[in-house]
C-alpha cells in the first residue's frame, strides 16, 4: 500500500486501509455487517487488538470433510472439536460463544483460550454443524476440526502425572519447610533434643512418601539414562534427592545432627514446576502422527474382472487391477487414469493449490482427492511402492538420525555430573582418612557438598528460557512442537524455502485490468459466489461482498453457468482460439456480449521480501526448492530477492538437495506446507511449516505458524538466537554460584538453613534473568 | 509437647485439605484454560436457554 493518500484503520480487523475507505477488503466488511446483523456490534467496544498479531482479516477457509469429525452418543448429541484461528482476545471468545449460544440446537458452545479449541455441541441433524460453522466463519475466524479419533488418543497422560507429582512435592515443601523453620529458630532458643528429634521424625514421615511419589519422573529418566550408559541432569538430581534422604533419615533414627528433607522437597518441588510448564507449552502444539496410518489404511473400491466391484484395504491391491473413485474420495493406490475426466485436490501430494484436471492416460498418486465425476483407474503401484510410502520412508530414516542431536542441557550434564561426585566423595575421603572425623560426620560433609551442587539452578538454566521464548512465540503464533528446535534454531545459517503455499499464499490473486469495470467485475463474482473453487474465491476476494446468483449450475472442474450466463474455462465459455495464457485464467461469457478474462497470479506472502532481507542481514542464505515450472519458480525467487533457487524437484530430489547441504556443513531451516516437501522436512536441522499445510508436514516440522506472513521465519530465529545466549549465560551463572558455594561445603562450613537459602536464591537468579528473553 | 503435636497434626490436616482441593480442581479441567478464564470474568450473564 504505497497510495500518497493518508492510512486508516479498517473498521473490523484494524488493519491499514485507504482513507475513505471503512474497511480493508470485502471479507472485513461482510464480517462487520454480520456482527453488526447479528446485534453483538458491542464486540468492537470490548476487543482489545493485540498490535503483535497480524490483523484478523477473514480469508475462504480451506475445504474439508465434517462427517469424519463429529462424534455422535446414543442420544443423538453431536459433537466437535475445532482448531480456531484468529482470537485476539476475551472478546472473541464472547462474540463467538454468544452466537453460536443464540442458535436453539445448539447445546454446548465453548472457546478455550490457550488451546484455541472450540468445543461445540449439537442435537438434531449432523450436517447442521456445517451450518453453525459456516457461522462462525462468517464472523471472521478459520476453523480446522479435529479429528475425534485423534483427539481421543493424544489424551495427556505425562502431563497429568507431572502436575499431581507437582501438587504432591509442593505439599511436601511447605509442610517439611513450615517444620525446618521451628527447628532452625529453636536451636537458637534451647530447644531440647527430644522435641527437635520429633519434628524431624515428623518431617521424615511427610517427605519420604513424598518424594518417592514426587520424584518418580527424575528417577525413571535417569535410569533409562544410566542403563543405556549415558547421564543426563536427572542423574544427579536423582542421586543427590536419594542420598539426601537416606542420609537424613539416618541422622533422624540416630537421633542426631541435621537433616535436609527440607532441601529435597523443595528441590523435587522447583523442578517439577519447570517440568510441568515446559510440558504445557509444548503440549499445546504437539501433534501426532496418526494421521499418516489413516492415509495409508483408507479403503478402495476395486472393480473385478466380472464387472462387479468389491472394498479392498488400499495397501492389498494388486497393481493391474482397476479401482474405481468416487467423487469426494481419496484414491488409495498410484496409477493411471483409464476411464473419466475430473479435477483433482492434489495439494497433499505437491502442494498445487489449484486442482488437476485427470484425464485418460494422466497418471495419479495415493493422496490425491477426486473432485468431480467417478474415475476408473488403473493401478501401477499400492501400499509401500507408492509416492506417498516413499516420502514416508525418507522421513523415517530422517527421523531416527535426528534423535541423535545432544541438548545442550546434556552436554553440561555430561561433564557436571562425574565431577560434582567426585567432589562429594574426595569431601567424603577427605574429612574420613585424613580428617580422622566420624563417618557419619564425613558422610554429612560430602552429602552437604551434593546438596549444595545439586543442580536445581542448573536444572532449571535451559527449561525457564524455553518455556519463556515458547510462550513469547506462541502469543505470536508460533507454536514450536520440539523442545530442542529453539537450540537448532539458532544455528541455522542457511534457509530453504518451498515456493507454492509457503512463498505464496495458498489463494491466487486477480491482476486488475484498468479496462474491467467493477460492475462486470461484481456480475461474475455473483456467479462464482457459490462455488468452492480457489479461482472462483480469489475472485470474490477481489470484487468485495455480492450477492450470490441463485440456481447456479456448476460443471466441477470447468465452471459455473446461469442460463447463458457462464463463467470458467475457455472452452467451457466457449471462446474459440484464445490468447496463450501465463497463469490460471477464468473467463466470463454474458449474451450479445464480448467474453472477459480474468487473469491470476501467484500472490507472495506478505512480508516476504523483507524476510529474505532480514535473513541476509543475520547472515542466513535464503535458496528455493520447488516442484513447480521453471519459469513460475524463477518469477517468485526473483520477487523475494533470493538469487538461489532451483525448479521441477520432485520430493526425493528435495530431500537429497537438503541432505547435501547438512553434509557440506549447514545446519538447514527448511519451510515448506505439502506433502512433497515433508521428507526434506524430516531432513532439515530444524523445520517450519505453516499452519495452512497439509497436516502431515506439520506434523513432522519443529515448529508450525499460524497467520500469513513470513516474517514469522525470521523473528522465530531471532528469539531462538536470543534464548540461546539467555541459556549459556544461565549455566554460567549456576556454575559460577557453585564454584563459590563448593569449597565452603567441603570445608564443612554449610548447615541445613544456609543450604536451603542458598540453593532458592540461585534458583531465583536464574529464573530472573530467564525473563529477559520476553523483552 | 502434647500441644504442639496436636497442632503439627491440625496443620498437616489443613495441608491435605488444601492438597485434596487443588486435585479435585485439577480433575474438574479448571486449570485447562488460564487464559480465557482472566477474561471471562468481564462478561455480561447469557440469557438463560430455552
Amino acid at each position: 500500500m504505497t497510495s500518497p493518500v493518508a492510512q486508516a484503520i479498517c473498521a473490523h480487523c484494524g488493519g491499514e486501509t485507504q482513507a475513505g475507505a471503512r474497511f480493508c477488503c470485502g471479507g472485513c466488511a461482510a464480517a462487520f455487517d454480520t456482527i453488526n446483523g447479528l446485534g453483538l456490534g458491542q464486540y468492537y467496544a470490548r476487543l482489545v487488538r493485540d498490535p503483535t498479531l497480524a490483523p484478523n482479516r477473514p480469508e475462504p477457509t480451506e475445504r474439508w470433510d465434517l462427517a469424519r469429525c463429529v462424534s455422535t452418543d446414543k442420544s443423538g448429541h453431536h459433537s466437535l472439536t475445532l482448531a480456531v484461528d484468529g482470537l485476539q482476545c476475551g472478546a472473541c471468545v464472547w462474540l463467538i460463544e454468544t452466537a453460536l449460544g443464540r442458535e436453539p440446537n445448539v447445546t454446548h458452545s465453548r472457546v478455550n483460550m490457550t488451546t484455541r479449541r472450540l468445543q461445540l455441541g449439537w442435537t438434531g441433524d449432523v450436517a447442521d454443524g456445517g451450518r453453525l460453522v459456516g457461522l462462525v466463519e462468517k464472523l471472521g475466524y478459520r476453523l480446522v476440526p479435529f479429528d475425534a479419533a485423534r483427539l481421543a488418543a493424544a489424551a495427556d497422560r505425562t502431563g497429568r502425572e507431572l502436575i499431581w507429582a507437582m501438587a504432591v512435592a509442593g505439599f511436601a515443601a511447605g509442610n517439611v519447610m513450615l517444620l525446618s523453620v521451628a527447628i532452625w529458630i529453636g536451636e537458637g532458643q534451647g530447644m531440647g533434643p527430644a522435641v527437635r528429634d520429633a519434628l524431624h521424625l515428623v518431617s521424615a514421615l511427610i517427605a519420604l512418601p513424598a518424594i518417592a511419589y514426587a520424584g518418580r519422573p527424575f528417577f525413571r529418566s535417569a535410569w533409562a539414562a544410566l542403563r543405556a550408559g549415558r547421564t543426563n541432569m536427572d542423574v544427579p538430581i536423582s542421586v543427590g534427592v536419594i542420598l539426601v534422604t537416606a542420609l537424613s533419615l539416618f541422622e533422624t533414627l540416630q537421633g542426631a545432627g541435621d537433616a535436609y528433607f527440607d532441601s529435597a522437597c523443595t528441590l523435587l518441588f522447583f523442578l517439577l514446576i519447570g517440568r510441568v510448564m515446559d510440558h504445557r507449552a509444548r503440549g499445546r502444539a504437539r501433534a501426532t502422527a496418526e494421521q499418516l496410518l489413516a492415509l495409508r489404511h483408507s479403503d478402495v473400491t476395486v472393480i473385478r474382472p466380472d464387472g462387479t466391484t468389491e472394498q479392498r484395504a488400499a495397501a492389498s491391491v494388486a497393481p493391474g487391477s482397476r479401482i474405481m473413485v468416487a467423487m469426494g474420495s481419496r484414491i488409495g493406490v498410484d496409477g493411471v487414469v483409464e476411464l473419466g475426466s475430473a479435477p483433482l485436490d492434489t495439494s497433499l501430494v505437491t502442494g498445487e493449490s489449484l486442482p488437476v484436471l485427470a484425464a485418460p492416460g494422466t497418471t495419479v498418486f495415493a493422496g490425491t482427492i477426486n473432485l468431480g465425476a467417478t474415475l476408473t483407474i488403473l493401478c501401477t503401484a499400492s501400499g509401500a511402492g507408492t509416492l506417498l510410502a516413499e516420502c514416508v520412508r525418507l522421513i523415517e530414516v530422517a527421523e531416527s538420525r535426528r534423535g541423535r542431536f545432544v541438548e545442550l542441557a546434556d552436554r553440561v550434564a555430561r561433564r557436571y555430573a562425574p565431577t560434582v561426585h567426585l567432589a562429594a566423595l574426595l569431601t567424603f575421603l577427605g574429612w574420613w582418612g585424613l580428617g580422622h572425623a566420624t563417618i557419619e560426620h564425613a558422610l554429612l560433609t560430602a552429602c552437604a557438598v551434593l546438596i549444595i551442587t545439586c543442580p536445581c539452578a542448573l536444572a532449571l538454566a535451559v527449561p525457564a528460557v524455553q518455556v519463556l521464548a515458547t510462550q513469547r512465540l506462541f502469543q505470536r503464533g508460533i507454536l514450536l512442537k520440539s523442545a530442542t528446535a529453539l537450540e537448532r534454531l539458532a544455528n541455522v545459517d542457511a534457509v530453504v524455502f518451498d515456493k507454492t503455499g509457503t512463498l505464496t499464499v495458498a489463494l491466487p490473486e486477480l491482476i486488475v485490468d484498468p479496462a474491467c469495470n467493477p460492475a462486470d467485475l461484481a456480475a461474475a463474482a455473483q456467479l462464482a459466489a457459490g462455488s468452492r473453487h480457489p479461482l472462483a474465491r480469489a475472485l470474490l476476494v477481489a470484487s468485495g461482498p455480492v450477492v450470490a446468483a441463485e440456481a447456479v449450475r456448476e460443471v466441477p472442474g470447468r465452471g459455473m453457468a446461469l442460463g447463458d450466463t457462464r463463467l470458467g474455462s475457455s472452452a467451457f465459455v466457449g471462446v474459440e482460439n484464445p490468447p496463450p495464457a501465463d497463469g490460471p485464467e477464468l473467463w466470463f461469457a454474458r449474451p450479445n456480449r464480448p467474453p472477459m478474462r480474468f487473469c491470476f497470479a501467484e500472490a507472495l506472502r506478505p512480508a516476504a521480501r523483507e524476510t529474505i532481507a532480514t535473513l541476509a542481514r543475520m547472515r542466513i542464505g535464503a535458496s528455493v526448492l520447488s516442484g513447480d515450472r521453471r519459469a513460475a519458480v524463477s518469477t517468485i525467487a526473483g520477487q523475494c530477492g533470493i538469487a538461489a533457487w532451483q525448479g521441477e524437484c520432485t520430493p526425493v530430489d528435495k530431500f537429497a538437495a537438503v541432505e547435501a547441504m547438512r553434509r557440506g556443513g549447514s545446519q538447514v531451516l527448511m519451510v515448506g506446507d505439502g506433502l512433497n516437501d515433508a521428507p526434506s522436512l524430516a531432513a532439515a536441522s530444524v523445520s517450519m511449516s505453516p499452519a495452512s499445510g497439509a497436516e502431515l508436514s506439520q506434523t513432522i516440522a519443529d515448529v508450525v505458524f499460524q497467520g500469513s506472513g513470513l516474517d514469522a521465519v525470521s523473528e522465530t530465529i531471532v528469539v531462538a538466537r536470543r534464548a540461546q545466549a539467555i541459556m549459556r549465560g544461565n549455566i554460567a551463572l549456576a556454575i559460577g554460584y557453585n564454584v563459590l558455594m563448593v569449597p565452603l561445603a567441603m570445608a564443612g562450613l554449610v548447615t541445613p538453613w544456609l543450604a536451603a537459602a542458598a540453593m532458592s536464591s540461585s534458583s531465583l537468579l536464574v529464573l530472573g534473568n530467564s525473563w529477559r528473553v520476553r523483552k | 509437647m502434647t500441644s504442639i503435636l496436636g497442632l503439627i497434626l491440625l496443620s498437616l490436616a489443613l495441608g491435605v485439605c488444601a492438597l485434596a482441593a487443588f486435585l479435585w480442581s485439577l480433575r474438574a479441567g479448571q486449570y485447562d484454560d488460564m487464559d480465557g478464564a482472566a477474561s471471562r470474568i468481564l462478561f455480561d450473564d447469557q440469557p438463560p436457554k430455552r
